[in-house]
């Protein structure tokens, strides 16, 4: 195989043309106005919506949390079930991941309705109506939703690789099962945790479906505003890519802390 | 180990985090029969919202418009995808981590930064391409490019690990008896790393399917089915989406459940073979 070096040439050309040029012009379109000279006011600007970002981390941080909590003692849960029951499991796990995550961000909106199903449900015990949609809550909600998969499945694929015998050998030597989770599973489990943290924060954080789907329009973040650059009635690509590239840098600072960068694990994750 | 009560808290935890994951989902599928259009009331069995769904020109003609775009982007990220690997594998080490770490940008970076870095760059393309007097406008061909663009790392991934598994002298042998490069390539690589390129296939063809974001920001005037669904949410509520949620659901299962029986029976068959060897 000495000249099949080659065979990656069109796919070098093509990642050079739709995926390095399209990132060097959202920089360039950063840091130049309409007329094509250099600026640095796009990146000033942003300045103006400190609150939308802090609300974008604050969020995604809160969802990552609860995803991190609920998919913990799950992941480990099926990593000790026998083969046949840990198929059906992930099975149940994967199925709704392959429906189209409008759908499923939709399905949560008639429930939260001020009429919806949960409130008449509250309301047969006397309780409500609460006002669910169009609130943070129910964004966070939303993430939860739609990303918790992405948290279980990196955690499970980490704890099945837990040997058993390792377990009950730091019981046989007299931990209790919190010092087993502390000392054993936990540390054991730490790759798991951190693509999991990258794979819920990064799509949580640049979301704008959720937050316009279940936030109404008074909880917007980054990804809304991005979108409003482009598509919407703000039309300002500058400021737009202004936007998408302190988001990237945002995501890139969260994986460097999460220790996510490290190639062999996103592979492992996917496959 | 666990002791009665652990075990009874554990089937129910398990059972909430299902609940969660499939009420949702249920009502949604429940209202698709509801005679009215509320969300939340139901006055009675109608199977009227999927005829209604079936005679919907919009919903049909972006049936078509997605099942093209990812057919032929997978096949196009299969090839091109497939030849990088190979090229990859017999890179050094530098030019390797340096292709690898492009691989992995898609992957990685946030969707809509994605979206709009294409959005961009075909707006750019757009405007010089009209010096030349060529109209370049986003549809379906730049959907595809699109599309391609973040399918091709899928199937880098699938395909890597096989051929990291292959067995070289394979390759010398058919060389030493008489194949051309070429022709050993064909005769005994691709044999050998066929799963790993057809998982890369069904992986572009399910995410082509699913994509939302990215067709959002590169699909100009021709519309994917995300994107019908995407502007039927926004508009005023018809229980024909419940309806499409539906029939998509029972699809997904049924792909779901064939692929895993198919596995399983594989798998059986295995065993017995090897069985079979042992008493051998």
């Amino acid at each position: 195989m000495i000249k099949s070096r080659f065979a990656a040439v069109p796919y070098g050309v093509w990642m050079a043309i739709f995926i390095i040029i399209p990132l060097a012009l959202v920089c360039w379109y950063a840091f130049t106005d309409a007329s094509g000279a250099f600026t640095i006011d796009n990146l000033a600007d942003i300045g103006r919506y400190t609150n939308v970002f802090t609300r974008s981390i604050w969020l995604a941080a809160i969802a990552t949390v609860i995803c991190l909590v609920l998919a913990f003692p799950i992941a480990f849960l099926i990593s000790r079930m026998s083969g046949a029951k840990q198929t059906f499991m992930l099975m149940l796990i994967m199925l709704p991941m392959w429906m189209n995550f409008l759908l499923r961000t939709y399905s949560w909106m008639s429930l939260l309705e001020n009429n919806g199903l949960i409130n008449r449900l509250f309301g047969l015990i006397g309780l409500g109506p609460f006002e669910m949609i169009n609130t943070q809550g129910a964004v966070v909600l939303g993430m939860v939703y739609n990303y918790l998969p992405f948290m279980i499945m990196p955690l499970y694929s980490v704890m099945t690789k837990i040997d058993r015998s390792v377990i009950e050998a730091a019981q046989d030597l007299g931990a209790s099962p919190a010092r087993v989770l502390s000392k054993v599973i936990i540390p054991l489990s730490v790759p798991g945790i951190s693509t999991g943290i990258t794979m819920v924060f990064v799509p949580a954080i640049s979301t704008f479906i959720i937050s316009r789907m279940l936030g109404g329009g008074g909880n917007l973040l980054i990804g809304d505003l991005i979108e409003m650059q482009f598509l919407g009635n703000a039309y300002n690509p500058h400021l737009g890519s202004a936007l998408a590239l302190v988001l990237m840098v945002v995501v890139l600072l969260c994986m460097s802390i999460a220790g996510t960068l490290d190639n062999d694990d996103v592979e492992d994750m996917l496959l | 180990m666990m002791n009665k009560g652990l075990k009874r808290a554990s089937v129910v935890y398990c059972a909430i985090i299902a609940l969660f994951l499939y009420i949702p989902i249920g009502v949604l599928i429940f209202f698709s029969f509801n005679q009215s259009k509320s969300r939340n009331l139901f006055t009675g069995f109608t199977l009227n919202w999927y005829k209604e769904l079936f005679q919907n020109e919009m919903v049909l003609k972006s049936l078509g418009v997605t099942l093209l775009v990812a057919a032929v982007a997978a096949v196009f990220a299969t090839v091109i995808g497939t030849m990088a690997s190979v090229g990859i594998f017999s890179m050094k080490r530098w030019q390797k981590k340096v292709i690898m770490n492009v691989t992995y940008i898609p992957i990685i970076n946030p969707e809509i930064v994605m979206g709009v870095s294409m959005l961009l760059l075909f707006s750019v393309m757009k405007t010089l391409f009209g010096h030349i007097g060529v109209d370049f406008s986003m549809g379906i061909v730049t959907l595809i490019i699109a599309h391609i663009t973040f399918n091709i790392p899928y199937v880098i991934l699938s395909v890597n690990p096989k051929l990291r598994q292959l067995d070289r002298s394979l390759y010398e042998a058919a060389m030493d008896l008489g194949c051309s490069p070429v022709k050993a390539f064909f005769k005994v690589i691709v044999p050998e790393i066929m799963p790993g390129i057809v998982t890369g296939f069904l992986m572009s063809l399910t995410y082509s399917i699913d994509d939302f974001v990215i067709s959002y920001f590169t699909s100009g005037t021709s519309q994917t089915l995300s994107i019908v669904i995407y502007s039927m949410t926004r508009r005023k509520v018809s229980p024909e989406i419940n309806a499409l949620s539906t029939i998509i659901f029972v699809v997904v299962l049924t792909v779901l459940l064939t692929m895993n029986i198919v596995d399983i029976r594989k798998e059986t068959r295995l065993r017995r073979q090897l069985q079979r060897e042992v008493r051998r």
